[in-house]
This record gives structure tokens, C-alpha cells and sequence, in this order.
């Protein structure tokens, strides 16, 4: 306690403005902080951040309305009870989290907007929020300008590695190759059709997974993209019945997932028959809601968290998820990873006893989260999570029975050599 | 000497007294108000709003006394944003700063689409000068192309509006397609120096305002030289009686050939500014949606004033700015009665209201001033003479306005 | 490419592609047939006739739930019943939105655009404060799922069929109503000559409003079709508005043949090249070969010649 007081003085800035008045402050600040076991927000908080003796402001940014709204609302849900709960424990370092919430409304620019605001005139101390690659990629600049803390919940396409970002979602190689290794190992798959929509995250998945199955000695028989938004799908999936592959992997996103399946289904290609099988990463519990379960059922999704898994972690998230958003909620991989988030702030902004960006960073490669819902999360030295992989088998009321888990925790690793 | 005189007489007649004063208290506003009152964070987001300025003047030219409404100015915009995005880009993409990408000194997004080597269409960008001169001869190029084919057969109105929607479609896929070439949906990031000068520092950020409100000034002067002329008095003829223009022998289409062209390089100015201020250029600002809200800017602002699309432009979306921040579920609504508002009840748009309701007490405020100051001045006869004038001047705004473009 | 298929395999695949191909021509039928009544016969460019499509899509949503919930037993058949209620919701919201709105502007055809398009936006955010910004599920009964085994190696898909009936049926009946029946005479004469149509005893207002509350009523009967095989969502209506447009005008907008005709030819380019190459190249070439015939023959494929 006396030494951090004293190392906040000794900081240049500090120095030239210690007074009398200063040290009068510093004195009574000791005196409560020894009847309370408080801490002065000067002391934890050297680089003026929004932080006072009693709160925390930190900043949620995720698109409420526009496109995006759809998939980022179960992100915004989580992260406010995540932040809830930890108020109720008795918040961060004694301070209770506050949180400042901006629409990124789907669009790039507005994002860099807000994040810019949230970093410049809000002060937070730390910024839970981004959903496509796009708008991490507009938002990233800023964050690493103004030296801000981002935790982004989405699994994405990796090549990335910012000191201003922690990755709580799975990069690319940690969801695709344990899936394909699944896949062919236990269902003896020996060609696939590769399908995605039109951006960066399914064609470098789709990259990687060729690769991959290539390594392997199969065959790659498609690969097909399709414009964001593309509902008319009879012609490719009359392609595919030409090709007959064994798997049809699948990386589809938004409004063109409903379309997929649904077509999918009517062309007469009955998942449960597994003939072709399906295996996608991107469908989640909260897609199925839009896409149907009886439209889903059968297809494998390779991803590192499901609604049902089976631990007690998770059995006491969902309740609590449901308790407090509707019984008929779902929560997706996406939703579990946005919790995570502040749990992660949390944990190193404790560990480094300050708020300080520099400090928490410093202090957030190593932690690790006992209590996650997915089980048991690390983070890597590169910012990112260590984690497992399961492949999930889709049941007709919109869940995922849980078919397969790596038995190791999987090193994440945003630039895989050969796959590039 | 009779040259000084000509050209002083050159001004007051492209600038008549009172849009001489609008002209002033906009430069007033923006170079001294607007900078002194808000921190470097805000008034970089009013260099942002002024970007978009750029397309609303020129949509005042183009569909206000034109008739021509182009519901693809996001095509222009984001040429001129990726054009200088190009030369950004690869500024930033030095072989030193990219050295863990397995090919170095190409941009990032090349790199993690499998492309080994700078793609021929974008080795000019190294040169500044280059850039320069594309960011205003491709728009012009498009849009001479476009308009030619549009308007030398006498297209317009509805189907020219419907046909730009669809040519800023296909060239929003094709970004996001070609994501190799063009970084795709995330569009072009991470721009950092201009010349080995970073422009991401608070006082570039400076520069690039006052940058952009010089450059934004440029543009009014040649809008306003544009109405004055001759040119600006057909297109309002056009606009209003098209083939009577067309029976007094008058080529119709090269005129409004020409003023879509001239639209399209104010967007692209706009776009590339939007750049150099934002930092990146994304396909988000090319589409339809965007295009719209153009419109929107220019029509809030009233589709005759083009002092009014500067307004327009920034209280649009200083609104959209604020009320997102506090109400986003309201903030959609708010644009949507916008739109049917500045329709249904107020055509002409700020300018529109100012006219009617602010107009008459400003200028009997500086009647009062002038008649002071010209008594003062023992010249009393100068006074009566030039208020018939503006008053015309004023009244006539309107009135044109009530003849809608067919 | 085909040299390792059988030549029955070849002739299967290339029977689906062409229903594939049909499936998409009445899927474009559907979507732009509303938009070439109001937009042909009226001038009215409807920016908001994807959100009627989707308050379809969103009252099939309503239907299925009350029929799931009170009554299963005729599940079956809710979804006849939900295309009807599309279609009048629809419609009524339609002559709500041309009395308050675009009766006030039919002098001024581009800030009609304007004006709907706000209207677009204002719906689009009712729909996220109603139903959420999710997409919803419609269920289906069972006998509009699945496919139908024409041979061993041909399968139909049951709802793409479904929409070719629907959209065939609902072409023939705005045929009939345009060229048979006597409202369709008075629309007709109204548009060819306003003044004179009134001074004959046409109240052209109501036509007006009759004739846009139809086009609405269509919209949301294609939106209700439409939850078979697509999203429903806010802002799923944004999808479509694109291609409905360039349909209309490709068609040539006063003429309901042309857009019959258009429909086809873009969709059969279409799902052909979306067959040959990736799917984004092919929908760029289909854009931009619509917008070079267009710029090459402005007026589209089928012109009617009416004095203004």
C-alpha cells in the first residue's frame, strides 16, 4: 500500500505538482484508506482515466441498430450482467463499474466515431464492444493512438495481434482445424465444398481450412462466395449436388444463413442423413432462432462454446442469463465470449493493483478464468485466449448437443505458419 | 485600373451584398467559432460533416437547379476516399513497417489475400502528384461516361436516380468482392503518414480542417460562379421547361453532363478529404444508404441554397451524432420524419424557412445598420437603390422553387 | 468441367438449375410486381416496398405463433389464411400511407422518393422496437417443406414450386384486374391522361389510393412467401429494394408484360452464371449488364407509348 503511494509520487508528473496541499491529500488519503482499506483513485489511476474513489467508467460500443444489431444485442446482454455481477461482489478494486454505452449503428466510420469519444472525452478505462473484423479494424487505429484496452468477443479470422486488444472469441486455426480433424477422423470424410459469404473472416477461414484439408491428403471440390445479404441459393446448391462432397463447410453469415438452410433443406438435402454433411462455424444458438431449429437440424458447428455444456460454470450462467433476459433467451458462442470480457479486465486490473492501461496489460497475459461458462480460459502472451474446441450436433428445438471436445486446451496462434 | 474596377464589379456580381454576408458569417462560423469553441475531438468531427458538405453542394448544382437527382454520389465520394486512401496505404505499407508479412512492403490486406506483388492499377499511387490528378479526373471520366450515355438520351428524372442507385451497388460488391485489391468490406485502415508526416497527431488534425474548410470554400465559389453564370440561369430553365431550352438551340445534355461531372469531383474532393481526416476509407461510404443520406444533407439544407447544404450537411448529423449518443432507438426515427418532414412541410430546407420567417427581420436589421452608416455618410441615394434589389433577390428563391424537377 | 458425369446425371443437374432459375424468376416476379403497379401506372418510386414485403413476413411470424399456440390442429393450413392477412395489412397500411403522404406529392415523383424513404426508416425501427432486432423464425407446416422426387436424381423443392404457383397465380389475377375488370379501366385511363379521366367522372383519387394500397398488398403477400426461403428480419427489406428497382426499370416501367419479361431474362442470367463462376463476380456482371442494356435502351424492354 505505502509503496504504490510512493511510486505514484515519484512518477515525473506527480513530482513537479507536489505541494503542501498535495501532501496533506496524500496524508488524509492514507489516514481513510487505512480506516476503510480504500484506495485513492490517484493511486490506482495515474494516467487520467475516468476513475474516482467509488466508480469505474468503462464503455460499451456495439451496433443497436443497422444489420449488425441482429448479432451484437446478445454481446451488449452479456457484457451488462458480466458487469452487473461484478458490482454486486463488490466491483473492481472497490469501484463500482459504470458504463457508457454507444451505438456503432452497423457503420465503420460511427464506430471510429464513438470509440474515439469513449477514449478522448469519456476517459474509460476500459472498452468491451466490436463485432465484424470490419469494424475492430476501423476502431483499432484509435485504440492504439490514445493507448485504450478493447475486449472483442467475436471469433474472427485472426492475422492480428494488437497490444490494445485482448481476443475473448477463438482465432481461425483454433476453430477450423480441430473441426476438420473431427470430422475426417471420426465421420471418414474425404471431400469438402467450401461456402462463404463475401469477406475477410470466411475467406480466410475458408484459407485455412483448405490448407488443411489439404495437409491432410483430401480433396477440395468448391469453394464458393457470395455477396453479404445474398438470398437466392438453388443455383449453388445445385453445384454442390453435382460435386457430391462429403462436407459442405459452411461459413455463411446474417440474413444469407436463413436463406442457406432453408434452401437447403427444400432442395431435398436432409442434414440428419449426413450425405453430404454439414459442418459450419457460424451458426450460432442465437442464428438458429432466425434460421429454425427444424431447418438446422443435423448440421455440425465446430465452435468453443455451446448453450448446453454440461459444467456446473455454465449451468449457473445460463440460469442467471435467463433470470435476467426472459427464460426463452439463447445464448450463443459469441454472448459467452463478451461475458468473459470484463470478467478478464477484472481479474488483471486486480492483479495489477492499478486501472492504469499500461499495467493492466501487463499484468493480463497468464490470467486465467476458473469460473468462465466455457469451462477454462487462459490468455496467451499474444492477447488472445487459450481454449477448447467442440463440435456441436444441432437438435430440432435450436441447441446443440455436444458431440466432441478437444481433450487440451488449444494455444491460440493469430499467425499460423503454412497456412498463409 | 479599369481592370481593378471590372473585377470589383466581376465580385458583386457573383457575389450580390447579401450572399456576400451569407459567405461571411459561414467563414465566421467555421474558421473562427467553431474552432475556438470545441475541443480538437469535436471539431474533427465537424471536419468529418463538412466532407459530406462537399457532396451537397454539388447535388445543389446537380439536382437543385439541375433537375438531376444522383442517388450515387457514394460512388464519387469513395472514389476520391480511395484514391487517396491508395496513396496513404501504401505510404504506410513501407517494407520496414510490414516486415512479418510474408511478402513485405505491400499493404496488409494483399498480403492475407495470397498476393505477392503490387498489383499494376496501384503502382502510380507511390506518386503524390499522380493521386492528385486522379482524384479528379476518374470521377470526371465515370461521370462523363455515365451522363453521356444517360442524358444524350435524354434519360432523367426517376431512372437516372434509379440507375446511379444500381451503379453505387455494383461498385459497393465489387470493393467487397475484389477484397485483394481493395481490403474488402474492412475497407482501407491504418493510414498513418502523409509525406513521412503523421497525420493522425491533434494538430494534423488541425491542418486537415482548416484544409477543409479552404477547399470547401473553393467549391461554394465555383458553385456560386456556376449559378451566377449563364450556365446556372439554362439549368433552371432547364430544369423548369426542358424542351423549351431544347427548341432555343441549346444542347441540353452537355449542360447537364457538365454539372454532374462538376458534382462528382466536389464528392471525390469530399471523399478524399474524409480520408485524410477519418483515416481510413471504407465500403460503407459508398453504397446506397449512404448516397441517401447525401440527398438528405442537401435537401435539409434546401436544394437551392448552397450555403444551406453546408448547413444541412452539419446539423443533420451533428443530430445524428447526439442523438445516438443518448437515444439510438430514437435516432431512426428522427431521420425518418426528417425525410418526410423536409419534404411534406419545408421543400426548400433551412433556406427555405430562413427566407420566410429569418430573412425579412435580418434585413431590416441591416437596412436600420446601412441607413445609419449611410447617413453618417451623407449617401443616402445608394440605400434605396440596391434593397429593391436584394429583396427581388430573395423572394425569387421560392418561387423557383415551387417548379419542381420533372 | 462435366467431363467425369454421366450424361442422365447432367441432364438432372440441368433440370434443377433450370427450376432453380424459375424459382428465382418468380421470386423477382413476386417482389417487383407490387412496385411496377405503384411505380408504373402511378410514378410513385416506393423506397419503403421492401419494409412492406417484410410487414408480410412479420404478420406470417404473428399468424404462425397464434395458430402454434390456440390452434394446432389446423397448423396446416395457417399459411393460406397468413398470406390473406399479409396481404390486407399490408394494403390497408398502404392507402393509410397515400392518404397522409404521397397524395400530397404526386407532382413531385423524386420527393416521393425522399419521403418513403423515411418511410422506410421509421418501419424498419418499429419493427426493431416490436419484434426485436433478431431475426425470426417462421415455422412451416410440414407439406411446404421438403422436396419433391420427380425422378431418382431429380428433386423440386416443394416452396420453390409453391412461390411459381403463387406468383404465377397473383400475375394472372393482376392481368385480369388491369385489362378485364373495370377498375383497371379507370387506372389505365388515369394514367394516360389524368385530367381527362377526371372529367369523365373517374374519381381519380380513390383510384390512386386503391391502386397503391394494392401494390403495398402484393409487397406483403411476396413478404409472406418469402419467409419460406429467406430472412425476416428489420432490415431484410433492404435486401431486395435493389434488384426490385432494376427489374421494374429494366422492364420498362409502365408495362407489366415488361417487367414479366425482365424478371426472367435477369434471372435466368443470374442463376446461369451463378452456376459458371463465384457468386459474387456473377451478381457484379448481372448489375452491370442491366445497367449497360439501360443506358443503351433507357426506356427498357417494353415501352409504352402514352401522351403526357
Amino acid at each position: 500500500m505505502n509503496k504504490t503511494m510512493l511510486s505514484t509520487l515519484q512518477t515525473p508528473l506527480q513530482k513537479q505538482r507536489v505541494g503542501m496541499k498535495t501532501w496533506k491529500k496524500c496524508l488524509l488519503t492514507l489516514a481513510a484508506s487505512l480506516a476503510f482499506g480504500t484506495v485513492h483513485a490517484a493511486d490506482v489511476n495515474t494516467t487520467g482515466l475516468a476513475v474516482t474513489d467509488t466508480t469505474v467508467k468503462v464503455g460499451i460500443l456495439h451496433s443497436v441498430t443497422g444489420t449488425m444489431s441482429i448479432s451484437e444485442t446478445g454481446s451488449v446482454q452479456a457484457e451488462k450482467m458480466a458487469i452487473e455481477q461484478i458490482n454486486a461482489m463488490g466491483g473492481v478494486l472497490g469501484r463500482k463499474i459504470e458504463y457508457i454505452q454507444e451505438d456503432g449503428a452497423s457503420d465503420w466510420p460511427t464506430f471510429a466515431e464513438k470509440s474515439k469519444k469513449l477514449l478522448v472525452n469519456d476517459k474509460v478505462a476500459a472498452v468491451f464492444g466490436c463485432w465484424t473484423s470490419a469494424s475492430r479494424k476501423a476502431v483499432l487505429p484509435i485504440f492504439e493512438q490514445y493507448n485504450g484496452m478493447l475486449y472483442y468477443p467475436t471469433f474472427y479470422e485472426g492475422l492480428e495481434q494488437s497490444p490494445n486488444v485482448i481476443y475473448t472469441g477463438q482465432e481461425a486455426t483454433q476453430q477450423i482445424i480441430a473441426g476438420i480433424d473431427w470430422v475426417t477422423k471420426t465421420k471418414g470424410a474425404k471431400s469438402f465444398y467450401l461456402l462463404g459469404s463475401d469477406y475477410i473472416w470466411p475467406r480466410t477461414s475458408n484459407k485455412i481450412a483448405r490448407k488443411h484439408i489439404e495437409k491432410l491428403g483430401l480433396k477440395v471440390v468448391g469453394e464458393e462466395y457470395y455477396p453479404l445479404g445474398h438470398t437466392q441459393f438453388n443455383s449453388v446448391i445445385n453445384k454442390i449436388k453435382l460435386n457430391k462432397p462429403d462436407v459442405i463447410y459452411a461459413i455463411v453469415v446474417g440474413g444469407s444463413n436463413v436463406a442457406f438452410y432453408k434452401q437447403l433443406k427444400a432442395a431435398g438435402i436432409d442434414m440428419t442423413k449426413e450425405k453430404p454433411l454439414v459442418l459450419t462455424i457460424s451458426v450460432t444458438e442465437d442464428e438458429i432462432l432466425g434460421i429454425g431449429g427444424e431447418n438446422m437440424v443435423g448440421a455440425y458447428a465446430a465452435m468453443k462454446y455451446f448453450q448446453s455444456l454440461p459444467n456446473e460454470n455454465n449451468k449457473k450462467f445460463v440460469a442467471d442469463f435467463k433470470a435476467m433476459y426472459g427464460k426463452d433467451i439463447v445464448i450463443g458462442d459469441v454472448t459467452q465470449a463478451a461475458y468473459l470480457g470484463p470478467w478478464l479486465w477484472k481479474a488483471a486490473v486486480e492483479k495489477a493493483g492499478s486501472f492504469d492501461i499500461d499495467k493492466v496489460r501487463a499484468a493480463s497475459p497468464g490470467i486465467e478464468l476458473t469460473t468462465a461458462p466455457e469451462g477454462y480460459v487462459k490468455v496467451h502472451p499474444n492477447h488472445h485466449l487459450w481454449s477448447k474446441t467442440r463440435v456441436g450436433h444441432a437438435r430440432a428445438d435450436g441447441q446443440y448437443d455436444v458431440v466432441f471436445e478437444t481433450k487440451e486446451l488449444i494455444e491460440p496462434d493469430p499467425f499460423p505458419k503454412g497456412y498463409q | 485600373m479599369s481592370l481593378l474596377l471590372k473585377s470589383k464589379a466581376g465580385m458583386a456580381s457573383l457575389l450580390p451584398k447579401k450572399e456576400l454576408y451569407g459567405f461571411l458569417v459561414l467563414a465566421l462560423i467555421l474558421v473562427v467559432v467553431l474552432p475556438l469553441s470545441l475541443d480538437i475531438f469535436r471539431l474533427n468531427l465537424v471536419g468529418k460533416y463538412l466532407t459530406y458538405a462537399f457532396v451537397a453542394v454539388g447535388l445543389v448544382l446537380c439536382w437543385g437547379y439541375g433537375g438531376i437527382l444522383s442517388l450515387g454520389q457514394g460512388v464519387f465520394f469513395g472514389l476520391g476516399g480511395y484514391i487517396m486512401a491508395m496513396f496513404l496505404k501504401l505510404e504506410a505499407s513501407d517494407p520496414e513497417s510490414t516486415k512479418i508479412q510474408s511478402t513485405p512492403g505491400i499493404p496488409d490486406f494483399m498480403d492475407w489475400n495470397q498476393i505477392t506483388e503490387l498489383p499494376f492499377f496501384w503502382q502510380p499511387f507511390y506518386s503524390f502528384t499522380f493521386t492528385l490528378i486522379a482524384l479528379i479526373i476518374v470521377p470526371t471520366i465515370i461521370a462523363y461516361i455515365v451522363g453521356v450515355a444517360m442524358f444524350k438520351r435524354r434519360v432523367g428524372g426517376v431512372y437516372f436516380a434509379i440507375i446511379t442507385q444500381a451503379i453505387a451497388a455494383i461498385l459497393t460488391i465489387l470493393i467487397i468482392g475484389q477484397q485483394g485489391y481493395t481490403g474488402g468490406v474492412n475497407g482501407m485502415t491504418d493510414l498513418r503518414t502523409l509525406h513521412g508526416w503523421d497525420i493522425r497527431t491533434d494538430n494534423a488534425k488541425y491542418i486537415f480542417y482548416f484544409l477543409c474548410v479552404f477547399m470547401l470554400f473553393v467549391c461554394l465559389l465555383i458553385a456560386q460562379f456556376i449559378r451566377k453564370s449563364k450556365l446556372g440561369r439554362l439549368l433552371v430553365a432547364m430544369r423548369d421547361k426542358e424542351d423549351r431550352v431544347r427548341f432555343s438551340g441549346y444542347d441540353v445534355s452537355n449542360f447537364k453532363i457538365f454539372v454532374f461531372c462538376i458534382g462528382a469531383i466536389f464528392a471525390a474532393i469530399g471523399g478524399a478529404m474524409f480520408t485524410l481526416q477519418v483515416g481510413f476509407m471504407s465500403p460503407t461510404l459508398v453504397g446506397i444508404v449512404p448516397s441517401i443520406e447525401m440527398v438528405i444533407f442537401c435537401a435539409v439544407g434546401g436544394r437551392l441554397s448552397i450555403i444551406g447544404a453546408v448547413y444541412g450537411a452539419l446539423v443533420v448529423n451533428f443530430a445524428k451524432t447526439s442523438f445516438s449518443e443518448s437515444f439510438p432507438e430514437l435516432w431512426l426515427f428522427a431521420m425518418g420524419g426528417l425525410f418526410i418532414a423536409v419534404v411534406m412541410a419545408f421543400p426548400n430546407g433551412l433556406a427555405g424557412l430562413y427566407n420566410t420567417y429569418a430573412a425579412p427581420k435580418v434585413d431590416a436589421f441591416f437596412a436600420k445598420l446601412f441607413s445609419k452608416n449611410t447617413t453618417d455618410n451623407s449617401a443616402p441615394p445608394i440605400t434605396p437603390a440596391t434593397k429593391p434589389v436584394t429583396k427581388t433577390e430573395s423572394t425569387s428563391l421560392p418561387q423557383g422553387a415551387l417548379h419542381e424537377p420533372q | 468441367m462435366f467431363a467425369e458425369y454421366s450424361t442422365s446425371e447432367l441432364l438432372s443437374i440441368f433440370a434443377m438449375q433450370g427450376v432453380a432459375g424459375l424459382i428465382l424468376f418468380s421470386v423477382f416476379v413476386l417482389m417487383a410486381l407490387g412496385l411496377a403497379i405503384i411505380f408504373g401506372q402511378m410514378g410513385v418510386i416506393n423506397m419503403a416496398h421492401g419494409e412492406f414485403m417484410i410487414l408480410g413476413a412479420y404478420v406470417t411470424y404473428l399468424t404462425s405463433n397464434v395458430f402454434s399456440t390456440y390452434l394446432p390442429d389446423l397448423f396446416s393450413i395457417y399459411f393460406i389464411l397468413a398470406m390473406i392477412l399479409a396481404f390486407l395489412v399490408a394494403g390497408a397500411l398502404g392507402a393509410f400511407v397515400e392518404w397522409a403522404m404521397i397524395r400530397h406529392l404526386y407532382h413531385r415523383p423524386l420527393d416521393t422518393l425522399l419521403a418513403t424513404w423515411g418511410l422506410s426508416l421509421i418501419l424498419q425501427q418499429t419493427y426493431r422496437t416490436v419484434f426485436g432486432p433478431r431475426e425470426v423464425g417462421v415455422t412451416l407446416p410440414d407439406w411446404l417443406m421438403g422436396s419433391y422426387q420427380l425422378t431418382e436424381t431429380i428433386e423440386l423443392p416443394i416452396n420453390g414450386l409453391f412461390v411459381m404457383c403463387l406468383a404465377l397465380g397473383i400475375s394472372l389475377a393482376v392481368a385480369l384486374l388491369m385489362y378485364r375488370s373495370r377498375w383497371g379501366i379507370q387506372v389505365r385511363a388515369v394514367v394516360q391522361n389524368r385530367p381527362m379521366a377526371g372529367a369523365v367522372g373517374i374519381n381519380t383519387g380513390k383510384v390512386d389510393r386503391v391502386t397503391f394500397a394494392l401494390g403495398c398488398g402484393i409487397a406483403g403477400v411476396a413478404g409472406s412467401a418469402f419467409t419460406m426461403i429467406g430472412s425476416t428480419g428489420p432490415t431484410s427489406g433492404q435486401l431486395y429494394i435493389v434488384d426490385t428497382f432494376l427489374v421494374v426499370v429494366f422492364g420498362g416501367a409502365s408495362s407489366l408484360i415488361g417487367t414479366i419479361a425482365s424478371a426472367f431474362s435477369i434471372s435466368q442470367a443470374q442463376s446461369t452464371m451463378e452456376f459458371f463462376m463465384s457468386g459474387s463476380m456473377s451478381k457484379v456482371l448481372t448489375l452491370l449488364f442491366v445497367v449497360l442494356i439501360l443506358m443503351l435502351r433507357p426506356q427498357g424492354l417494353f415501352t409504352l407509348k402514352v401522351r403526357r
